[in-house]
C-alpha cells in the first residue's frame, strides 16, 4: 500500500565558523511539529560534509542556515557539489542573515528560497510544502 | 533528474554500491512503496554477506558516540560500513528530529561509510518501518558491517534482537541506582554488553554488577552455556575499549558461524520479518477497512450502552462479514 502522503525530510545544516544554532534549532523543531523528518547535522561541517549527508539521506529539501556572511561562497559550493552528485533534486533553501542583492543572486543560481531571520515558523513550514508539492514525486 | 526512475531501474545501481542509488532505494522501502516491492525482492535475493550489528542503550548511554568509534575502527581494518541510527518520531506530529548524524563527523567524507537517519514513523518496538529493508538494501550494497542503532528503552530492545546476527547493548554508569540493562529482560537480550563513559568513577562498578547479575543468570539457569557473555569497558573521547569491542563482535559472529547458531537466528530473524509484515498488512487493512463503519458504534460508546471490548468484537465482526475472502 503505497503511504499516503511521503513524509518530507529536511536536512538542517550549519556550515562554516558561524556558531548560532538557536534558531536552526527553533525552525528543527517547527518541522518536527509539522510531521517532518529533520536531520540535523551539527555544527561547523563543510560544504562537501554537508552535501554528502543530504545525498546518504536522500532529503527533500536542505536547508543552510548562515549568519556569517560567507553565504556568497558557501551557496554557490553546495549547488556545485549537488550538481555534480546527479542530485538537483534536492531543493537548497537558505536561512539566517544576508542583504537583498545577494538574496535576488542566490535564488537566480539555484537556491530555491531564503527565509530571512524571523521568519515566522509556520511561514517556513508551508514554504517547505510548496516547494516539495511542486518538485513533485521523486 | 526530473522524471521518477522505476525502481528495477536502481537494483544494479544498488549492488554496484552508488551512493545515491543506495539512498534512493532507501527512500522508496522507508515510504512503503509498492512500486519498490519487486526490487526489493531482488535486492533480497543478493543479501547474506554483510554482518548486522545491533546496538541499543537507553538515550545518554553514549551510544551514538560509541557507534561512530567502532565505525572509524571498523574501516582500519578496510571493512565497509554502514550505519542505521534510528530514533522515535514525534507521538502527536508523527515528525522527528534525528541527531545521530552530529556524533557523526569524524566519518565525514569517508566513502566506506554510510549513514542513514531514520524515525520509528509510530513502529513498536524500536526499530522504524522500512529498518530490515534498509538492511537488506545495505547488505546487497556491499557493506561488510551494518549497524542498528535504536534507543532501547525496555521491551523495545527484544526487536533489534530478532533484526540483528550480533546485539549489543550500551550501559552508561551513574545513570541511576540500577543498571538499566537489568530491567525487563535487557540483559539477557546481550551479546555483548558495553560500559561507556569508562572514565566516571562509577564505571567499575557498573562492569562488576554486570558481570555479577550475568553469572547468576547462568547459576539460576543451570545449564552449561557455550559462551561467557562479555563485559567490556570503553570511553569514546579515550579511544579506549574500542578495539577489544570490535574483537568481541567479531568473535561473537565466529562464534555463531562455527556453532551453527548464525543460521538458526537467521532463520529466527526470517520468521520475525515475515510475521511482522503480516502485522502491518492486517493493520493497514483494518486502518482501511473501519472507514465509515465507526459512527454508529462510537454513538452507542457515548451513550454507554456498549463497552470497549464488546463494540470492538462488533466492528470486526462487520469488517469480516463484507469484506470479500
Amino acid at each position: 500500500m503505497e503511504a499516503k502522503t511521503d513524509t518530507i525530510r529536511v536536512l538542517i545544516a550549519k556550515v562554516g565558523l558561524d556558531g548560532h544554532d538557536r534558531g536552526v534549532k527553533i525552525v528543527a523543531r517547527a518541522l518536527r511539529d509539522a510531521g517532518m523528518d529533520v536531520i540535523y547535522t551539527g555544527l561547523h561541517r563543510t560544504p562537501d560534509e554537508v552535501v554528502d549527508a543530504a545525498v546518504q539521506e536522500d532529503v527533500d529539501v536542505l536547508g543552510v542556515s548562515l549568519l556569517s556572511g560567507a553565504h556568497m561562497t558557501i551557496f554557490p559550493k553546495i549547488l556545485k557539489l549537488l550538481d555534480e552528485r546527479g542530485a538537483n533534486d534536492i531543493l537548497v533553501v537558505g536561512g539566517g542573515v544576508m542583504p537583498d542583492e545577494d538574496v535576488d543572486e542566490l535564488k537566480r543560481q539555484g537556491v530555491k528560497e531564503i527565509l530571512l531571520q524571523d521568519t515566522p515558523p509556520d511561514k517556513i513550514v508551508s514554504t517547505i510544502r510548496q516547494l516539495v508539492t511542486e518538485r513533485g514525486p521523486r | 533528474m526530473s522524471a521518477r526512475i522505476p525502481s528495477l531501474d536502481l537494483v544494479d545501481r544498488v549492488s554496484a554500491g552508488e551512493t545515491r542509488a543506495i539512498a534512493r532505494m532507501l527512500t522508496r522501502a522507508e515510504s512503503g512503496s509498492t512500486e519498490a516491492r519487486a526490487a526489493l525482492d531482488l535486492i533480497y535475493q543478493r543479501t547474506g554477506r554483510a554482518h548486522v550489528v545491533g546496538i541499543t542503550g537507553v538515550p545518554g548511554s553514549g551510544k551514538s558516540t560509541l557507534v561512530a568509534k567502532l565505525a572509524a575502527h571498523l574501516r582500519r581494518s578496510e571493512r565497509k560500513v554502514a550505519i542505521v541510527a534510528v530514533d522515535p518520531s514525534s507521538p502527536f506530529s508523527g515528525g522527528s528530529i534525528l541527531g545521530d548524524r552530529i556524533r557523526m563527523g569524524e566519518l565525514g567524507g569517508d566513502p566506506g561509510v554510510f549513514v542513514r537517519s531514520m524515525a520509528t514513523r509510530g513502529a513498536l518496538g524500536g526499530l522504524a518501518r522500512g529498518t530490515l529493508e534498509a538492511v537488506d538494501i545495505l547488505d546487497a550494497a556491499g557493506y561488510d558491517v551494518v549497524i542498528i542503532e535504536t534507543v532501547g528503552v525496555g521491551q523495545d530492545e527484544v526487536d533489534i534482537v530478532r533484526a540483528s546476527h550480533t546485539t549489543v547493548v550500551v550501559s552508561a554508569p551513574g545513570l541511576g541506582d540500577d543498571i538499566q540493562a537489568i530491567k525487563a529482560g535487557v540483559l539477557e537480550i546481550a551479546d555483548i554488553h558495553a560500559v561507556s563513559k569508562g572514565d566516571k568513577p562509577e564505571a567499575d562498578k557498573t562492569i562488576s554488577d554486570l558481570k555479577g547479575m550475568l553469572g547468576l543468570g547462568v547459576a539460576l539457569a543451570g545449564r552449561i552455556v557455550g559462551r561467557l557473555t562479555p563485559v567490556i569497558k570503553t570511553c569514546s573521547p579515550q579511544d579506549q575499549g574500542i578495539s577489544e569491542l570490535v574483537a568481541a563482535i567479531d568473535e561473537h559472529r565466529d562464534y555463531m558461524k562455527s556453532s551453527g547458531l548464525l543460521e538458526e537466528r537467521r532463520q529466527a530473524i526470517r520468521e520475525r520479518r515475515m510475521l511482522k509484515a503480516a502485522e502491518q498488512i492486517l493493520h493497514e487493512e483494518f486502518e482501511q477497512h473501519r472507514e465509515g463503519r465507526m459512527a454508529p458504534l462510537l454513538a452507542e460508546l457515548g451513550d454507554g450502552q456498549v463497552s470497549p471490548q464488546s463494540a470492538a468484537r462488533r466492528l470486526l465482526a462487520h469488517i469480516s462479514m463484507e469484506t470479500p475472502q
